[in-house]
């Protein structure tokens, strides 16, 4: 018996949001513990060099301090990731700015900071690479070497091919060359990293605003050299996280944990802000080299793509970022030939990490700018070019995997074109900005965003879900997978609820504790909705079916019921408990070795439309109008659907148009709310959201993945309605006023590229690699 | 040390602490009221904002021997769990909070700017809630339950 | 929170006279108003003095009074209480306008009109608004009082003629630009709460085709709040042409020196800066 109205699908409300916005919902540093101290973190204030000595200055009480360095380690000195190369302390080699060397504690947190401030760090200088054309210099210094490595100062490559790219360029009429590049992105979450840990009798417990639970506990394990069971983290309501609580939590549990073991006491570490951005991970600073070969008519013949990102001083989740780059670098878009070579290269900036699209925005943003180019280049409008080359329904992608669903990339841009007014919109600006200091324009980019690992990752995630039933005879969902603003507690008590058929406040979900919840996975890849979702509704099934075959439930039954037979079995057999474990689709397949094959069980689809004004007094680009239209299968919530949209979009926006890291020698120099440029409520504009709805067999009631495709869009279709505007093209971001004064008012670098290109003259050969 | 005593929610109460203490902290740690959140420590972010003489302020650009006899107002003041504050009641129907974390300075701000504006325009919200960051929502949400607000309060006349 | 607050002594005597005899009994005290400022450098570990004054809520600063014809705002007038005066709004719109730009609003409800200009920003937003109203500015101290036309008040970057013990007490604005074309604009990193890239103020009263009263000032194009005489001159008394915009140009780029930092270009601001002069020029 389904209740009158369905829960998946209806905006119930936010499961802890009354918590929220009462102001009781209690981060990492609002706890309190009985005999807490507080712990900071002595850094490397140089790039790279040879610790000779590090003295602890006078005026400090140092006795009354704990002091941590590598050597308290019991195990192993490093933070796991992927590879063993990132150390938990620096022993000798200092490879970035702000890296962690000594750990104090101490109960005064004033006299702490004081404290830091007294420790000098001397050390032998060592040459140091910021970018990635400094890391792959043919005389650069080889700053990372393993044998995990590809070669030196490179952490990871792929190779990607299809058909026969080499035979293409002899028959093709155009030949387009184009180079893109993004920077470094700050998360900015609003609620800094931070922990608390405790070492009792030899096992270790760590709370923490984060995303990944079980990353922690793994890392837990070897720097401690204790077994799973002596290890326990559980997260707390965290305050933001867009990836950036992804790998970090690892780095600062494991230092406080370590804190915690030496001085005997609960120990808080909780980063301030100025620490916080200098020191925590970024998005990778990407490049993107685009040679494609088109037919007059506009068709895709073939295309090399060489990708790039600067990964930092350590591996830490590259290979990963980059392989997601890597796949989504070749769009939505019919290649009947193709190689991409990627490649992730140190730096001895810190490690750059996850966050929101990992890696996709980067690939993406070159992509969606190299495909106006190509329109231009060959003189058809970027609508049309996209419609001669969209993947359709049996054609295949860029690994080689059959599009099985009915999707129609042709309708969404249809609709979204008319939602937004495009082409009335581009006829009238075309006639106002010749007279007009404002130039306004509306471009537009299409792409997808493949849900869940890639790959054989689900496989080998293994992914457990359970369903316990609570004392009130109330299910309540075990999982790892964490709320960190997204909705993860409200959909998975949706799904939960509809297939048990109780109303949804029924429903409870655990607090992710690694002593009480099984390993869900992270909660990362736009997995959770998709793939722990699934699992639930599994879970959810699972528990019908034994509480069925007990003979203590009907075939119909009303909340009341389910719960007195809930209680009633419990009271029988001690607990009610079902679980659901990660079985791979039987038609996904995937080779490693070659990255063919089925990349992800499920696409969302998407085209996002951006209208701009460009103040040619000021430079300065604004985004006036921006409609995100998408297919993401079944929306589960629409209000938080929505939120997610707009929140992506608003982020991505600042990532096309205002979020500049500003770098120097590997230390980021802006790192203050006042001067890392985020957009406010006065900023963005209106942001239209719509939503198509394919239900995919892989995800509940037939949702796919959400989170991390609004990153994708909004920066080239920014860009693209800025050329639009000006006339100009600009193929980095973020583009600050700065970078489109630099065009505008200095017409000898416009010359230099595309913005002066006409299609008659443009000749078979054609490059849009800016100098 | 400085005895500051001073109106809290409703309560007087007294707290012996250094005068430059931030008031921030004068909430958090020596009144262990958590709701006031710290995000960037400058006065950028708005996380900690709370009213003080029902003027909206960063409490961590604010020395608490300043705040001596004033009338201070945080979230925790604002509703009860039985009965949310209307701001609080249209901030969880429409999604005005994700993660959470600036929620409560927003939900301050927004009290603020309908105190002055009782039904703002668009422009008027967003110029209003512009000291306030979010990174989770795009403010869209937040704009739909600040204009809910004012219509249940016009509509309750 | 980078600073031990353990380090640092507040008094709040109540009462200008008061604050006026501490200062002059100890010189090392460094008044605090609003906080937007000192606040955020205790916050970094950075704020150098440790003994501070509040003139927080001192009645004798807070107020807005206007008589035969000359405005006057205490020093301790908030941004807030600039926005919502009925007067100010009458004749001083470009006041008004850069008290709203100035940081959020929880900022301008502290922050106070004397303390943004003894913070002495070349950035600071409204200097430039005071300076093309002809503003003078009147200093107390336990010796007395003086007064000064503001544009003698700043020397040098963070350089002000203030002695120890002295006080900005008010500004006073001479209502008679009714008929001044104004003009403001700010480039800042984004629409609210940001630091001006550059900021160009101006007034001007036209006779006819001729500028019979030109004034004009800028955020962030020299060391400190001031006036741009070089290129007042070049327009006062001219009608506008295009080679006189091509002069003023010239006059604004000579005098003009914006730098490279974190926020911007020292080329971006020069050029946005001449922009802006132009599209006053324009518009006149």
């Amino acid at each position: 018996m389904a209740p009158k109205e369905p829960i998946v699908g209806a905006p119930a409300l936010r499961y802890e949001g009354e918590a929220k916005v009462l102001g009781r919902a209690k981060y990492i540093d609002d706890l309190h513990f009985p005999q807490m101290i507080h712990g900071a973190t002595v850094r490397s204030k140089f790039p790279r060099g040879r610790i000779t000595a590090i003295r602890y200055g006078e005026g400090v009480p140092w006795d009354e301090f704990t002091i941590v360095t590598w050597r308290d380690i019991p195990g192993e000195n490093t933070i796991v990731h992927l590879l063993k190369d990132h150390p938990c302390l620096v022993e000798e080699i200092v490879n970035h700015p702000e890296e962690p060397i000594v750990l104090l504690a101490h109960p005064d947190k004033a006299l702490l900071r004081k404290a830091v401030d007294a420790v000098t760090i001397e050390y032998e200088p060592l040459p140091a690479v910021f970018t990635i054309e400094e890391s792959e210099a043919p005389d650069a210094p080889v700053i990372w070497n393993s044998e995990a490595g590809d070669s030196p100062n490179v952490f990871k490559t792929y190779l990607m091919e299809k058909g026969n790219v080499d035979d293409v360029w002899a028959s093709a009429d155009y030949i387009i060359e184009g180079e893109y590049s993004t920077g470094a992105q700050e998360q900015l979450y609003i609620e800094n990293n931070g922990v608390i840990a405790e070492y009792t009798e030899e096992s270790v417990t760590v709370w923490g605003s984060m995303q990944c639970p079980y990353y922690l506990h793994h890392a837990l394990q070897l720097a401690f050299a204790l077994p799973e069971e002596k290890c326990r983290v559980i997260q707390v309501e965290t305050g933001g996280a867009f990836g950036g609580k992804e790998d970090y939590p690892s780095v600062i549990g494991c230092h406080a944990a370590l804190l915690a073991m030496k001085s005997g006491r609960p120990v808080k570490m909780v980063y301030d802000r100025l620490e916080d951005m200098a020191a925590t991970t970024k998005r990778h600073p990407s490049r993107t080299r685009h040679r494609t070969a088109v037919s007059k008519d506009g068709r895709l013949l073939g295309g090399e793509i060489e990708f790039a990102i600067d990964g930092g001083a350590y591996v830490t989740l590259s290979p990963v970022v980059l392989s997601r780059g890597t796949i989504h670098a070749a769009g939505p878009y019919n290649w009947p030939n193709l190689r991409i070579r990627a490649k992730a290269v140190a730096t001895n900036c810190p490690p750059h990490g996850a966050f929101r699209g990992f890696g996709a925005p980067q690939s993406i943003f070159g992509l969606e700018r190299h495909m106006d180019l190509i329109a231009k280049t060959v003189g058809i409008t970027p609508e049309e070019l996209r419609r001669r080359n969209f993947l359709q329904p049996g054609g295949s992608t860029a690994t080689g995997q059959l599009i099985k669903d009915p999707i129609d990339l042709n309708g969404m841009l249809t609709r979204a074109l008319e939602e937004s007014g495009y082409h009335a919109k581009r006829a009238e600006f075309t006639k106002t900005n010749p007279t007009s200091p404002i130039k306004r324009g509306i471009g537009f980019a299409t792409f997808m965003h493949g849900a869940g690992f890639t790959g054989s990752g689900e496989r080998r995630l293994n992914s457990l879900v359970a369903i316990e039933i609570d004392d009130e005879g109330s299910p309540e969902i075990l999982v790892s997978s964490t709320e960190f603003g997204q909705g993860t507690n409200t959909i998975l008590c949706q799904v939960a609820a509809q297939t048990l058929h109780i109303p949804y406040k029924n429903v409870r979900i655990a607090q992710p504790d690694t002593h009480r919840v099984p390993n869900s996975g992270p909660t990362v890849a736009s997995r959770t909705a998709m793939i722990v979702g699934k699992l639930v509704e599994d879970a959810s099934h699972n528990l019908l079916t034994c509480m069925r075959a007990s003979g203590l439930l009907e075939e119909t039954y009303t909340p009341e019921q389910f719960c007195h037979a809930a209680l009633a079995y419990k009271q029988k057999h001690g607990e009610l408990r079902a679980t659901a474990r990660y079985q791979a689709p039987g038609d996904i397949f995937w080779d490693d070795d070659k990255y063919r094959g089925d990349a992800y069980p499920a696409y969302a689809w998407a085209v996002y439309v951006a209208e701009v004004e460009v103040d040619t007094r000021t430079y300065m680009a604004e985004v006036k109008n921006f409609w995100a239209l998408q297919e993401v299968g079944k929306v589960l919530n629409p209000v938080l659907a929505k939120g997610q949209v707009e929140g992506g979009v608003a982020q991505g926006i600042g990532y096309a148009i205002y979020e500049k890291c500003v770098w120097k020698d590997g230390v980021m120099a802006n790192n203050q709310m006042t001067n890392y440029i985020m957009p406010t409520s006065a900023d963005l504009p209106p942001i239209h959201v719509l939503f198509e709805e394919v239900p995919s067999i892989h995800g509940p009631f037939g949702a796919k993945g959400i989170g991390e495709l609004p990153m994708d869009g909004p920066a080239p279709a920014i860009l693209n309605a800025i050329e639009e505007a000006t006339g100009v093209c600009f193929n980095h971001c973020p583009l600050l006023p700065e970078d489109i004064f630099d065009k505008l008012a200095n017409p000898t670098s416009i010359s230099a590229d595309s913005s002066q290109l006409q299609p008659a003259v443009a000749g078979p050969v054609f490059s849009g690699t800016t100098s | 040390m400085s005895i500051i005593t001073f109106t809290l929610n409703g309560s007087q109460v007294s707290v012996d602490a250094p005068p430059m203490t931030r008031l921030l902290d004068l909430l958090r740690e020596h009144l262990h009221l958590t709701g006031t959140k710290e995000g960037c420590g400058e006065g950028e972010c708005g996380s900690c904002s709370v009213l003080v003489d029902g003027e909206l302020v960063n409490s961590c650009l604010v020395p608490s021997l300043q705040i001596q006899g004033a009338t201070v107002t945080t979230i925790e003041g604002l509703g009860e769990q039985t009965h949310l504050h209307p701001i609080q009641q249209c901030f969880l129907e429409k999604g005005g909070a994700q993660c959470g974390i600036c929620t409560p300075g927003m939900i301050l701000a927004t009290h603020h700017l309908l105190e002055k504006h009782p039904a703002p325009t668009l422009d008027e919200i967003r110029e209003g809630l512009s000291g306030n960051l979010c990174r989770c929502t795009g403010y869209m949400r937040i704009f739909e339950a600040v204009q809910q607000t004012a219509k249940l309060a016009e509509a309750g006349k | 929170m980078r600073s031990d607050v353990r380090d640092y002594t507040l008094t709040a005597p109540g009462s200008l006279n008061a604050v006026l005899s501490a200062l002059a009994a100890n010189p090392r005290l460094t008044p605090v108003a609003g906080g937007t400022e000192l606040m955020v450098a205790l916050g970094v570990g950075r704020l150098g003095p440790h003994e501070l004054i509040s003139l927080h809520r001192l009645k004798e600063l807070r107020f807005i009074e206007e008589h035969s014809g000359i405005l006057t705002l205490g020093a301790g007038t908030t941004f807030t209480d600039i926005r919502r005066n009925a007067t100010i709004a009458r004749e001083f719109p470009l006041l008004v306008q850069t008290a709203a730009w100035t940081g959020s609003i929880a900022n301008q409800n502290r922050g106070t009109l004397g303390g943004n200009i003894a913070n002495a920003s070349p950035a600071a937003d409204s200097p430039p608004a005071l300076l093309v109203y002809d503003a003078t500015i009147e200093l107390v101290s336990a010796n007395g009082r003086r007064t000064l036309p503001y544009g003698e008040f700043h020397l040098g970057y963070k350089k002000t003629v203030l002695l120890p013990g002295e006080l900005i007490y008010a500004v006073r604005l001479p209502c008679r630009f009714a008929k001044h074309r104004q003009y403001v604009r700010k480039v800042g990193t984004r629409n609210a709460q940001a630091i001006s890239k550059i900021a160009l103020a101006a007034t001007a009263l036209m006779d006819g085709a001729t500028v019979r009263e030109i004034r004009l000032a800028g955020a962030s194009l020299v060391d400190r709040p001031a006036r741009l005489h070089a290129t007042e001159a070049v327009v006062l008394g001219k009608a506008i042409t295009p080679e006189l915009r091509t002069l003023a140009a010239a006059a604004l780029a000579s005098e003009i020196k914006p730098i490279d930092d974190i926020r911007s270009t020292a080329k971006y601001r020069m050029a946005v800066a001449c922009n802006l002069l132009d599209e006053f020029l324009l518009s006149l």
